[in-house]
């Protein structure tokens, strides 16, 4: 099938991010002013994208040969994307100057990471989704260790790279035994044949391997074991963008490889698979976080649970439960984004002043971002009328239709668990007196973009049925 | 004017005071004067209100508006129900003058408060707490659904908590802020199970929905028992909040907050949410139903108003007054005179909070006393408080040319026809015997506080009357009082705006076979009846007319005669009450009165002494019977356990030995695992990802 021109066009947000990223370099190098010039640029066309794949729903195509899918879930997938992009770069102006690592290639490496995450999201092809997957992983192995005077910056740029590529292994071993078995990486010809290629060892064994490298991306357990080490040492912005907008990345393309097979076979040969990291990585995060003193640490294994209950939705793998881990994901990437902002505002020189008793009486010091940070505690939490809520509530939902009502029970439980820790800040924040003294500067971006997390995220929990409705509307596309 | 205007200004009259809230919630530390903005902004929601309420009455009168959106929708995926839960807010005339009233009153209050509340500690917090009470009560207003009403009903009682308790380093006032809250919670929960009964049957919690869907013949489970219980079951939660007999006792208590506070919630707007709450679900209510809350209300207002008759905190009087009065509303609506319940909830609001407000004046002159056999005399000293005060007690007492007169006499008359057409007759009875002691116990309240000689001559001497911000209030109430706002002939309602076209009884819903046999449409009313809307039967319009002139000549004889024994006790002293006392007979019921019933302490004894005791009979179990049975099984241990021992020694410890050694040496290995080395990670997902294979080969 010869590629039109009419094929480029659909191509639309790709092209925007992509020739984004080139006039940036062309920027950064010429141009003197670019500091002040590429943030402002990257947030024009993070919010171009955005708004451009939230409009273009219903315009679903697979165009390439079968390579790449346009419209429908990856439009949505792109809508957080670039939303969460534009709001980690927003935070990132003041706390680059803080750190005074102020360079022009972080932004170009973000929107290169993003670019990463929507050819995964739309991937029709193993092949593409592996090259989306590489542009990412290593734009953030670069990002993790973009504090490069600082020790723990690099120590977790370091063990990211080297757990993250010797997962790649994984993966392309995967894809190695898939394509020998079935001598073709097309994601259609996959679920067509499906039934006839599930009886040979090697190809199911390809998929397997395939699955656990994404539970690593994914931050599972028991591939759990970067996150804490690496969202502790990383600058926080970019820890905000890793966890939200690439762990969405790496639930895309488990929604894309799994959905269709799934309506294929009503028993699902991965519910055991899923089940198992869904019930260690919710109870695992849920109660180490408990006794972790440093917020970013804590917000780690909080993520490291908060997969968990996506997972619940993967095992049980009706379209119910998969448009409630989209929801889901779009609601996580606000909150987490959010409550990482707020970190970052907070946090002072050489990593200090992210421990949780630096938020002790942080009301009567700044009562709009205590307010916020309560807020986005309770969204994580999972308490009602935030969008945490609806996330739970629709991924729990759909495991009781596939009757796993007992790890929609485990689930409960554990987020009753994780309610303790989230709640702890708040105790600090309203409830406990200032131990030290410090001034908070607050950059009126970061404070924009905390305001925007915490109004999309107010949004999503009042009026869930605004976003649901586009999710439900292409889930089975 | 469109409809859409007056649903916008409605939602903008509904979430301004939350604005106010979150501002003084926010900053109020920093600028102490915010409290003027708090002001500010009820009275603008309290303007966009009066127009709002202009707009409806005057272009929009027999239209329901609706504006409604749906919130969560599970329309498109695949699941076993379809479910859509809709929020929303409807304007109807009962809502546009609610709205009126309620920000009309909380307006008055804050400026009220402004003086009142002068140099408390927590300034700018009091009035932050009564915008999240107005946003709370506007909520249950405006919503057109029973899950916003519930979700709003918690939020008042909250506010409600939070202003009872607002002095809470009195024990007393934290205690009864506990109370309230608790008992409470008793009547919420009867709601909500009766809302869940709805909703399990409909799928919906709108109004409207419900409503049509029972008119249809879709009865919840099938059958009109379980409508009847429904409807009982919704009406608990008023019982809760109305302060209904068996939970009246958490009202009397809440008087420990400020005043001001007592005016706007516990007189005048959230305890009469039970009763806006019964009116927006009179439609759905069978006869069973109406007949339990006609008895509830008529007992509750009589038990009150005996209450009354004896209490000396001046506070404590209008509190029972209060009860009293709710009962009457509730009866007013048991019996099925939809509009006079309303109609009096309006007047009620507007005396009771005058007279709440004015005991406030009181106090503040005297310095905190509340104890009216401290006061006297106080006529000359506070001359506005005096007349605004006796404006409101005598429209409270029901006598011509008030606002009371009206609508206690059409309460009265929808009584007489209830019980002529019915045979309760005891209803009616106990409706004019309360009228009668409200009208004594009232003027007993104003002649002690003041009229005659002051009794305790050094806090008089300081009495003095209050400033113009608290005064005014008074005297805007106080003249809502008066016959002239509802209709232009001061001897019948009929003739006034409010009853002619303002408020109707609306078409019951319930299957005719459960309906009183004067509610069900008769032939002659379908076709020949006065308008589309008006559905009770002739015979009930009718037995009304009947019942007019005897219901409103009784109740000038019997206020007459309250009034004049009040009199005759305490101003002309003709009577030694003293004397009276002493009976025999009497004194029994003095006790009785005066000591509440016993009805607290009957709580006391039953409930919560019941809790304790089965807390400490739980723990006599676990000492005696349970224990003893492990004592006597110990001596039976003895012997086996010899015969175990070596067994243990050598067999088992060694097994736990064992255990414990090995389980630190996980936790020990676990934690080397943790160090950070990548080394580690990566050979621990190697294991991983081969227990994986192992266990979930799906070969």
């Amino acid at each position: 099938m010869p590629s039109t021109i009419n094929e480029y066009f659909q191509l639309m947000p790709f092209l925007i991010i992509g020739i984004g990223i080139i006039l940036s370099v062309v920027i950064e190098i010429s141009s003197k002013s670019s500091k002040e010039i590429l943030p402002w640029f990257s947030i024009i066309l993070f919010f171009a994208t955005a708004l451009y794949s939230i409009t273009n729903i219903s315009e679903h195509a697979v165009l390439f040969g079968g390579m790449v899918e346009v419209g429908g879930k990856p439009a949505i997938f792109n809508f957080i994307f670039n939303l969460g992009a534009m709001l980690v770069v927003m935070s990132s102006i003041g706390y680059l100057k803080k750190y005074g690592t102020y360079f022009g290639e972080y932004y170009i490496l973000i929107q290169s990471s993003v670019l990463g995450m929507m050819v995964m999201a739309g991937s029709k092809d193993i092949l593409m989704i592996f090259l989306g997957l590489e542009l990412m992983s290593i734009c953030f192995y670069v990002l993790a260790g973009i504090n490069r005077n600082k020790l723990g910056a690099n120590e977790a740029a370091m063990k990211y790279f080297l757990l993250g590529s010797f997962t790649t292994g994984f993966i392309v071993y995967g894809i190695a035994l898939i394509y020998g078995t079935t001598g073709t990486t097309s994601i259609q010809n996959l679920i067509d044949n499906f039934g006839e290629y599930s009886s040979n060892i090697i190809f199911v064994t390809g998929l397997i391997l395939f699955l656990i490298g994404f539970s690593f991306k994914i931050a599972a357990v028991p591939f759990h074991m970067w996150v804490p080490d690496v969202y502790q040492g990383s600058a926080t912005t970019v820890t905000g963008l890793m966890s939200t907008t690439g762990k969405t990345a790496a639930f895309s393309v488990l929604i894309i490889m799994l959905t269709s097979i799934f309506t294929l076979n009503s028993a699902n040969i991965f519910k055991p698979y899923f089940s198992a990291i869904a019930v260690l990585s919710m109870f695992f995060g849920s109660i180490v976080a408990i006794s972790q003193n440093n917020l970013k640490r804590m917000l780690a294994y909080s993520s490291i649970s908060h997969a968990g209950y996506m997972a619940v939705g993967l095992a049980a793998a009706n379209s119910y439960s998969i448009s409630g881990i989209i929801f889901y994901l779009a609601a996580y990437a606000f909150m987490n984004i959010g409550a990482f902002s707020v970190i970052s505002i907070i946090e002072g020189e050489n990593d200090s002043r992210t421990d949780i008793n630096v938020y002790a009486g942080l009301n009567s010091k700044n009562p709009v971002l205590a307010a916020f940070m309560a807020l986005f505690m309770f969204a994580l939490a999972g308490i009602p009328p935030m969008a945490g809520f609806f996330g739970k509530y629709y991924v729990f939902v759909g495991a009781i239709e596939s009757n796993l009502t007992w790890l929609a029970i485990l689930g409960v439980i554990s987020s009753m668990i994780s309610v303790y820790f989230y709640l702890r800040v708040i105790v600090f924040m309203y409830f406990k007196d200032a131990e030290e003294n410090f001034e908070i500067e607050v950059a009126p971006y970061s404070l924009s973009s905390v305001v925007i997390s915490g109004v999309l995220v107010l949004m999503f929990g009042l009026f869930p049925d605004m976003l649901l409705r586009l999710i439900t509307a292409v889930v089975s596309l | 004017m469109s409809e859409s205007l007056l649903i916008n200004l409605s939602i903008i009259i509904l979430f301004l005071p939350l604005a106010g809230f979150i501002k003084v919630v926010l900053f109020g530390k920093k600028f102490p004067k915010l409290y003027l903005l708090e002001v500010a902004i009820i009275s603008i929601a309290f303007a966009l209100s009066v127009f709002v309420m202009y707009s409806k009455l005057a272009y929009y009168n027999t239209k329901d508006i609706i504006g409604a959106f749906t919130w969560i929708s599970t329309g498109n995926a695949p699941f076993s129900d379809v479910l859509n839960i809709e929020l929303g807010i409807k304007i109807d005339n009962v809502t546009v003058i609610m709205l009126f009233v309620v920000n009309l009153i909380s307006m008055l209050v804050h400026i009220y408060s402004i003086e009142y509340m002068r140099g408390d500690k927590r300034y700018t917090r009091y009035f932050s707490y009564l915008g999240i009470f107005t946003f709370s009560m506007l909520g249950i207003v405006l919503t057109h659904n029973l899950l916003m009403m519930y979700i709003f009903w918690e939020l008042v009682g909250l506010s409600s908590y939070l202003l009872i308790g607002f002095w809470f380093e009195k024990k007393s006032a934290a205690d009864a802020a506990k109370k309230a809250f608790i008992v409470n919670r008793i009547g919420d929960i009867g709601m909500f199970i009766g809302i869940l009964i709805l909703f399990t049957s409909y799928k919906t919690f709108t109004f409207d929905t419900i409503f049509a869907q029972i008119a249809a013949g879709n009865l919840p489970f099938g059958s009109s028992a379980w409508l009847t219980a429904a409807g009982i079951l919704v009406f608990m939660g008023a019982v809760g909040k109305s302060a209904q007999f068996p939970l009246h006792v958490w009202l009397p208590d809440a008087m420990e907050g400020p005043t001001p506070v007592s005016a706007l919630i516990h007189a005048a707007t959230m305890v009469a949410a039970g009763v806006y709450l019964v009116t927006r679900i009179f439609v759905m209510l069978t006869a069973d139903a109406m007949l339990v809350i006609a008895v509830v209300g008529a007992f509750t207002s009589l038990i009150a108003a005996t209450i009354a008759l004896t209490q000396n905190d001046i506070k404590k009087v209008l509190a029972y007054s209060t009860v009293s009065q709710l009962g009457y509303m509730i009866m007013s609506l048991g019996v099925g005179a939809y509009v006079f319940a309303f109609f009096h909830l309006v007047t009620h609001a507007f005396f009771k909070a005058c007279l709440f407000l004015g005991s406030g004046s009181v106090i503040h002159s005297m310095h905190h006393e509340q104890d009216i056999r401290n006061m006297g005399g106080l006529k000359k000293k506070m001359p506005v408080t005096y007349w605004t005060f006796l404006i409101s007690t005598i429209a409270i007492s029901g006598v011509p040319l008030t606002s009371g007169f009206l609508s206690k006499d059409g309460i009265l008359a929808g009584t007489l026809a209830f019980g002529k057409l019915t045979g309760h007759w005891l209803i009616p009875i106990i409706g004019f015997t309360v009228a009668a002691l409200t009208a004594f116990y009232m003027f007993r309240l104003v002649i002690l506080t003041f009229h005659g000689e002051p009794r305790d001559h050094h806090k008089f001497d300081h009495a003095h009357e209050s400033p113009l911000v608290m005064i005014a209030p008074l005297a805007v109430l106080a003249t809502l009082s008066i016959f002239i706002f509802y209709t232009p002939n001061p001897l019948s309602p009929d003739a006034g705006w409010f009853m002619s076209s303002w408020v109707k009884t609306p078409e019951q819903v319930t299957p005719v076979d459960t309906r009183f046999d004067f509610l069900k449409p008769s032939a002659e009313n379908i076709h020949g009846g006065h308008h589309g809307e008006i559905v009770h039967s002739v015979l009930y319009t009718e037995t009304m007319h009947w019942a007019h002139y005897p219901a409103m000549i009784l109740s000038l004889v019997v206020a007459g005669l309250g009034i004049l024994t009040a009199f005759m006790f305490y101003q002309w002293k003709k009577i030694n009450v003293d004397k009276l006392i002493e009976n025999k007979f009497t004194n029994a019921l003095y006790r009785g009165s005066l000591n509440k019933w016993k009805i607290d302490e009957a709580y006391d004894a039953t409930a919560i002494n019941g809790t304790l005791q089965t807390g400490s009979g739980l723990s006599w179990f676990d000492q005696k019977i349970v224990d003893g049975a492990v004592n006597g099984s110990a001596r039976l241990t003895r012997i086996v356990s010899k015969i175990s021992g070596w067994f243990d020694t050598y067999a088992v410890d060694g097994f736990v030995n064992f255990t414990a050694f090995f389980s630190g040496f996980i936790g020990l290995s676990f934690r080397k695992l943790q160090t950070g080395k990548v080394q580690t990670y990566i050979v621990l997902v190697v294991f991983s990802v081969i227990i994986l294979l192992l266990f979930f080969k799906p070969f």
